[in-house]
């Protein structure tokens, strides 16, 4: 059992006390990024296993350069999402990872639950990495801390998440870990891409994308997915980036110095105009490189942290 | 062959009434019931301290037979009935093939010949259950069958289903409505509510059923055809089909165990056995649910009993098959959760589960007059013991309600005189 628990599923039950621990172990993790040679031998001799049922070039890849800064072995296996309707199971690589010997499993998953049903087969430490619409915690873990980096803090401020709530994982993490660090949420979308219970969760649900940048602290916006336009759940992208489309004049709304946020890969143009995206106050960039930090937090926690059975 | 089922409490739905007195049974009828009967050389039952009720009846299981024998047979899943308390069972025609003609119908009732308990197929309403063109509903009445279902293919095509309507009311049958509009349900595995947005998975809106419910009463009340709507789920059904009887629809329903016992919460842990349609739905939806038990709203309680095979459920919740087993904890949670609970009176939970089954496929069960088949349950309302799936007679192990205390379970099964399950063992 590491530090913060066996297994890292999502936020919706992490106390305040641990996200804080996290984010204040990712600080010196940093650091070792910023070095000439980033490279600790703190988890010399444990072994990662990276399973992506999905396709996600910049989570893995975060993931993997994690675990090698702090010297651990990894290993991919590769899953593509198509093996899942072909009827290999979660629970045959369950067997594959536990005979491996894995210390941590990040699964990556199309399905909600996965990342818990396969935490419950295996003894090694699992990390979800995202699993359907879910939970995406490592996710909403490096916003925590690029915006507590930012501003200082996190208590008090007003936190804008504009876009896809519905099938959005990181918009699920981000509510519950920012509500759990004292800061406002409220969320803007179509209706047809917002679901039920979202107050229950500690959110505001906006009527506009304007009443919810009013004089935001920070602006996270989604990536909205083609597919959802095929789906029928919204008219067509141009009228999208007409009504939610986070532009210059829109961002204006929000608090001076507002940061903005996305956690990629961007439709430029659509959710998200070119100039934010790559303005001043945009925090994009930031969250890949500290995305890496609390990542090696997380695997040092759970793995190495010193009290593992 | 005499049986005496002697000093047990007799509850009689037909008279309404309760009271002590012996039942004896000759050559598979009810001989009589009364006290003080001359029984020279009859085996003797002693229900003291029991309740002796018709032979329940579950008009709603999967038997899975023929084409699914991997999940249950007609053998099992007459076994699992015996073991719940059931003497009878009427079968959805959901099988390979589709019990859509006469020939697989015969197959079924030839089957449950052998069987522990009475079997009574439920025939296709459409071919295949494709929603595209009718069954052969005449053939499919002459070879045994009670009723007419796409039982979890609901018929989408609202002209289809006024035909299906007309001409199962020409026959004097009843049409069992699976009530999905599938572009509503498109793709959802659970309620759609605050723990299905929690949760991340795809919700199945209220709705979903409701507005089929409403296109049935309506089709029902034109065409002046008997409906009965399976597995009620939703405050807004319970609501639609109490307003549709005080107009005088023809209109009949069922509500499942697990719908007046658990909440969407149960989903939480993404616990595959959770996962059955019509979904487990909100807290308000139970409640009302409930309360349509208690005011007559909903007649029948029917397990919806779909039994799937281990490695189908251990799988992600997206992929898992809909539906848990309900024949041998269904007694259990109706005395549990809404005798115990004063929801329903012995009574009227032995109507719903005897009487009103019986009256809705028109067959002749559910009572003890003299000269009736001796169908017999017999229930100890004080008998507890938790659930334990590892003891089931069912081919099917999922259920949620592993390990929960239920008080008030079948004690003997009597089917046609004979005595098929006895202390909770199959004999």
């Amino acid at each position: 059992m590491g530090l913060i628990g066996k297994d890292l599923i999502g936020l919706r039950d992490m106390p305040a006390e641990r996200i804080k621990l996290i984010l204040d172990t990712a600080v010196p993790m940093k650091e070792i990024i910023r070095r000439q040679i980033k490279k600790v031998p703190t988890l010399r001799g444990r072994t990662v296993v990276t399973v992506f049922y999905e396709a996600s070039t910049r989570t893995r890849t975060s993931f993997e350069l994690a675990a090698k800064y702090l010297s651990a072995d990894t290993v991919t296996i590769a899953a593509a999402a198509s093996s899942v309707s072909k009827g290999e199971s979660l629970k045959d690589t369950a067997r594959t990872i536990a005979a491996m010997g894995a210390d941590a499993v990040v699964l990556r998953h199309p399905m909600a639950g996965a990342a818990e049903l396969l935490a419950r087969t295996v003894d090694a430490a699992v990390i979800n990495a995202g699993d359907g619409a879910h939970e995406h915690p490592s996710q909403a873990l490096l916003d925590l801390f690029t915006v507590r980096e930012k501003k200082g803090r996190l208590e008090g401020l007003k936190v804008a998440i504009i876009g896809d709530i519905m099938h959005s994982r990181v918009a699920r993490s981000d509510i519950w870990g920012f509500t759990r660090m004292g800061a406002e949420v409220r969320l803007a979308g179509p209706a047809t891409l917002l679901p039920p219970g979202l107050e229950k969760m500690g959110a505001r649900v906006c009527s506009s994308v304007e009443e919810a940048l009013m004089d935001a602290d920070v602006v996270i916006v989604l990536r909205i997915q083609l597919e959802r336009q095929q789906q029928g759940l919204f008219p067509g992208l141009r009228e999208y980036a007409r009504l939610f489309g986070i532009n210059r004049e829109r961002l204006r709304l929000a608090a001076p110095g507002a940061v903005v946020m996305h956690p990629g890969p961007m439709n430029r143009g659509i959710e998200i105009s070119p100039e934010v995206a790559d303005g001043l106050q945009s925090a994009i960039n930031e969250q890949v490189n500290n995305g890496v930090a609390v990542r090696m937090a997380l695997l040092y926690l759970l793995t190495g942290g010193g009290c593992r059975k | 062959m005499k049986l005496l089922i002697k000093g047990g409490t007799v509850v009689d739905p037909v008279a309404g009434k309760i009271e002590e007195k012996d039942v004896f049974i000759v050559d598979g009828k009810i001989a009589r019931a009364g006290a003080h009967v001359n029984t020279a050389g009859a085996e003797v039952l002693d229900a003291s301290g029991k309740l002796v009720v018709p032979g329940l009846i579950d008009m709603h299981v999967h038997l899975r037979e023929p084409g699914f024998e991997a999940r249950e047979t007609i053998y099992t899943g007459t076994r699992a009935a015996a073991r719940g308390g059931f003497t009878s069972v009427a079968c959805m025609p959901n099988t390979s093939p589709v019990a859509d003609n006469g020939a697989v119908i015969s197959f079924i009732k030839a089957c449950g010949l052998k069987g522990a308990v009475n079997v009574y197929p439920i025939g296709a309403i459409t071919r295949g259950s494709k929603g595209e063109e009718l069954a052969e509903m005449g053939d499919m009445k002459e070879a045994g069958a009670v009723a007419f279902s796409d039982d979890g293919m609901p018929v989408m095509n609202a002209g289809l289903m006024r035909r299906a309507l007309q001409y199962a009311g020409m026959l004097g049958m009843v049409v069992i409505s699976h009530c999905e509009d599938k572009n509503l349900s498109a793709g959802g595995v659970m309620h759609e509510g605050y723990v299905s947005t929690m949760l991340g998975l795809k919700g199945i809106p209220a709705s979903a059923e409701e507005v089929m419910v409403a296109r049935d009463i309506l089709l029902a009340e034109e065409t002046g055809s008997r409906v009965h709507i399976a597995h009620v789920s939703t405050a807004g059904s319970v609501r639609l089909i109490r307003e549709a009887k005080a107009r005088g629809v023809r209109v009949t329903a069922e509500v499942a165990p697990h719908h007046f016992t658990l909440t969407d919460e149960a989903v939480l842990g993404y616990d595959t056995s959770t996962k059955v349609n019509p979904p487990l739905r909100s807290a308000g939806d139970v409640a009302a649910v409930r309360e349509g038990l208690a005011d007559g709203t909903i007649d029948v309680i029917a397990t919806d009993h779909a039994p799937h095979t281990e490695e189908e459920k251990d799988v992600e919740y997206d992929l898992a098959p809909f539906g848990m087993v309900g024949l041998e904890t269904a007694v259990g949670l109706v005395w549990t959760e809404l005798v115990a609970a004063g929801v329903l009176t012995p009574l009227q939970a032995v109507v719903k589960m005897t009487l009103n089954p019986a009256r809705v496929l028109g067959i002749p069960k559910g009572t003890l007059e003299p000269g009736a088949d001796a169908d017999i349950t017999i229930i100890d309302p004080d008998l507890s013991e938790p659930v334990d799936p590892a003891r089931f007679a069912s081919k099917g192990r999922n259920t949620p309600f592993r390990g929960r205390l239920l008080k008030g379970l079948p004690w003997a099964t009597i089917v046609g005189g004979r005595v098929v399950m006895q202390d909770r063992v199959i004999r």
